[in-house]
């Protein structure tokens, strides 16, 4: 009786595992097409000299690692990495602060936020709009003879316009704001869910206990939120390292001034222009390679700490 | 449940203005289109009626002509109907459509397609591709080298081109723009055309492979109230003297100046004028080069912005426009015909040029920009149509009177533009009352675009691009050129320094 329930058991394990194959199927055919082909075609590719000259196609001549060679002797690589960060960090500092604090106030039930639903929506909301729509906004309103301009000058800050555009710092700023105005709301309701998840009696016995809410924020909210803090941390750095739209309408495409705000995937658009395939392949295998060893090394580094 | 309720609200409420602007768009726009397509409707009638007598004539002129095509077909109908039906224009806007709908002899627009047209048993198709972000010319750059071997009905065989990249398809080889040999036009059916117009679709083996019936030669555009005010003239013979060249401009640079205005809106305004100048192409076999008429613009435009006698905008930037309104304090601006008459906030209230109150001068030297030149597409199945439509579009007085009645288009035609400047009952109302086309005939005659070179585009562009960084005083010029060679880089790797 046994064995045979067993049996048909098993079988039905087996039947219904392939079912889950054939549902499984649509993603792995739509991955295969649309992921995996370009990724190991951009890998190919990034061996050969590949573009156009004008109505001529030159190549694709296989080349070996010289597209390689070409891109890390030079300094700008390495320029456009730190412009990169820069940014990154400008907007992602100020982003998990808010984003912690907010968290730490919509889950703390002694506080008794009214209307949470809304404000959670309402910070959730720029992150609906398209980043180039945002750009677009931000570059008409910090235009030189724009709204904050004429502000600033109405209320005698400024006697001129300042050139918002024209200076790395208030470039970069901008770009940074901008992505922790975009992002600070998808952040929080990640850290939210997190918080929600640590179990309350922790915080009622540690409060028994006599501790602050600072102590209990330290000392219980943030170790039990370390996964999911990783998480945030890891998504927002490949997120970063990949940042275009942004800077890339905010400053037509040239990374002005000095192209100090031209992050990696901007000059990786630079090399579409005339096709150049060889070349941003090489490009966005380094990149590839530099998010894999980034992530690893902030998981290594985060986990071990969890020991 | 309420909750819910409130959050998707609040989405509802944003998507929807989202929407809303789209809705309000695609309704501002379907509202033009349609009246255009029916006008062409309501023009369809009497242009049917004229067509028989119209088309017959140059179908007998071109019968002698082409003594081969005459001596193989006994009629000339034939030829007609041995050629494709279908005949595919490749272009990125409205313009050349509504040029041939309006004035070309026997051309019906299809009421029901905008984008669809018969000449008498050929369809015209119309394919619109937008230059935005390169769009058209990779459109052209995929189909154009495998024309001929394409579908007869898919094959292109009229395709339009600017002067920024023309050069691109008229040195491509193997070629893929008809040289006029090719299409059977003789030197002498072209003669009444300006040298530049053919300069910038002339080869490099001194092939001209496209026309245009456009000559967009252009001037100083100057605010007659502050010439007025400054120069103590506004006639355009007197204001020429005090920008006949760029000392002299530099100069009366610094009397604005001191009177509050700019010279120009931006430092933009004049590189066309000066890059139109050069002595030397950008590059010389695979070698760029930078001219000393761009140096000294470079120069100039330093000296200008450091003595905040003009701006570093962007062209079209909505701070570049501010001067089309005389709170924007700006002088003068460089452009042609079409920028008068389309660009300058015309119909808008309070406008300098609602006003009446620009001028034209000839500026310190002649340039040109805009235009579009007609190509025949290597491979096409209509040879004879299309190198009709490029005489008659192009060289026909008839025609050209009329588009420059209808549409205040500069014609490529000195004879013509000769007889406009003669003519004392024409004035433009946004020049007060001035008539334009003696200073463009003249401005016309001595472009030069020989200097010419296949990368001007994306030269002209970086260069603007990294110079503006030198003028607002964040890098120095060696830095500036520095970035240029390296963005150029990016764009042609096969050039070098």
């Amino acid at each position: 009786m046994d064995g045979g329930k067993k049996k048909s058991g098993s079988s039905n394990v087996v039947k219904y595992n392939k079912w889950g194959y054939i549902f499984l199927l649509p993603f792995m055919i739509v991955y295969a097409v649309f992921q995996l082909i370009p990724f190991v075609s951009t890998i190919y590719y990034s061996f050969f000299e590949n573009y156009r000259s004008g109505l001529k196609q030159i190549g694709p001549n296989f080349i070996g690692m010289e597209n390689y060679a070409t891109l890390l002797s030079n300094a700008d690589i390495w320029k456009y990495t730190e412009n990169t960060f820069v940014m990154w960090i400008l907007g992602f500092i100020p982003q998990i602060i808010v984003s912690l604090l907010l968290a730490a106030w919509f889950s703390d039930p002694s506080l008794r936020i009214k209307g949470q639903r809304f404000f959670k929506t309402v910070i959730y909301l720029p992150n609906l709009i398209m980043a180039a729509a945002f750009a677009m906004l931000f570059f008409t309103l910090f235009a030189d003879s724009g709204p904050i301009n004429s502000m600033l000058m109405q209320a005698g800050l400024i006697s001129e316009p300042y050139k918002f555009m024209s200076n790395t710092g208030s470039a970069r700023m901008l770009v940074g704001f901008m992505n922790f105005l975009m992002w600070f709301g998808n952040t929080t309701i990640l850290l939210l869910a997190g918080m929600m998840g640590i179990d309350t009696s922790l915080f009622e016995a540690a409060e028994v206990d006599g501790a602050t809410s600072n102590q209990i924020f330290w000392r219980i909210t943030m170790p039990l939120l370390r996964p999911i803090f990783v998480f945030v941390l890891i998504t927002s750095l490949i997120g970063g390292l990949q940042m275009f739209d942004v800077p890339q309408i905010l400053t037509a495409g040239e990374g002005a001034p000095d192209r100090t705000t031209m992050t990696l995937i901007m000059f990786l658009n630079k090399h579409l222009f005339n096709k150049n395939y060889g070349m941003s392949g090489a490009l966005s295998v380094i990149l590839l390679i530099v998010t894999g060893i980034l992530s690893f090394a902030v998981y290594k580094f985060t986990s071990n700490q969890n020991d | 449940m309420k909750k819910k309720i409130v959050s998707i609200m609040l989405t509802a409420a944003m998507t929807a203005t989202l929407l809303a602007g789209c809705g309000g768009a695609a309704a501002d726009t379907a509202a033009p289109a349609a009246a255009d397509a029916a006008a062409p409707a309501d023009e369809a009638a009497p242009a049917d009626e004229a067509a028989p007598a119209d088309e017959a004539a140059p179908a007998d002129e071109a019968a002698p002509a082409d003594d081969a095509a005459a001596a193989d077909s006994a009629a000339d109908t034939a030829t007609a109907s041995d050629e494709g039906k279908v005949l595919n224009i490749q272009c990125w806007n409205e313009e050349f459509k509504s040029r041939v709908t309006d004035h070309y002899p026997g051309y019906e627009a299809d009421a029901s397609d905008p984008n669809s047209g018969k000449i008498g048993d050929v369809t015209v198709k119309w394919i619109i591709t937008p230059t935005d972000d390169n769009a058209y010319q990779n459109h052209l750059d995929e189909i154009l080298p495998t024309n001929e071997s394409a579908a007869a009905d898919d094959k292109v065989d009229i395709f339009l081109v600017e002067a920024d990249y023309a050069l691109k398809y008229v040195n491509a080889d193997p070629a893929v723009a008809m040289s006029m040999d090719d299409l059977g036009i003789a030197a002498a059916d072209i003669s009444d055309q300006y040298k530049y117009t053919q300069d910038i679709v002339t080869d490099t083996n001194g092939k001209l492979r496209g026309l245009s019936w456009q000559a967009c030669s252009a001037g100083l555009i100057y605010n007659r109230d502050i010439a007025k005010e400054v120069l103590g003239t506004e006639e355009p013979e007197e204001v020429q003297e005090k920008v006949k060249d760029w000392a002299t401009f530099n100069k009366t640079a610094e009397d604005l100046k001191k009177a509050g205005y700019f010279v120009e809106s931006t430092v933009n305004d004049s590189y066309r004028v000066y890059s139109n100048n050069v002595s030397k192409p950008w590059v010389d076999g695979t070698t760029v080069q930078i001219d000393p008429n761009i140096e000294k613009w470079v120069e100039d435009s330093k000296a200008l912005v450091d003595a905040k006698e003009t701006n570093t905008y962007d062209l079209w930037s909505d701070d570049w426009n501010k001067g089309f309104y005389p709170e924007g304090k700006v002088f003068a601006y460089f452009g042609p015909a079409w920028l008068i008459n389309f660009c300058m906030a015309a119909d808008t209230e309070g406008s300098v040029a609602n006003a009446g109150r620009w001028g034209l001068c000839v500026g310190p030297q002649s340039f040109y920009w805009g235009g579009t030149w007609i190509c025949g597409a290597t491979g096409t199945d209509n040879p004879t149509l299309v190198k009709d439509i490029m005489l008659t579009m192009t060289t026909d007085k008839a025609v050209l009177r009329e588009i420059v009645e209808k549409d205040s288009d500069c014609v490529n035609s000195p004879s013509l533009l000769g007889e406009l400047a003669a003519d004392t009952s024409f004035g433009n109302k946004i020049l007060g009352g001035q008539n334009p086309y003696k200073q463009l005939a003249d401005g016309a005659e001595k472009v030069d675009m020989s200097k010419i070179s296949d990368y001007d585009q994306g030269c002209n562009e970086s260069f603007q691009a990294a110079m503006k960084d030198y003028f607002e005083g964040k890098v120095d010029y060696d830095k500036a050129v520095a970035n240029f060679q390296t963005a150029v880089k990016e764009k042609y790797p096969e050039l070098s320094f």
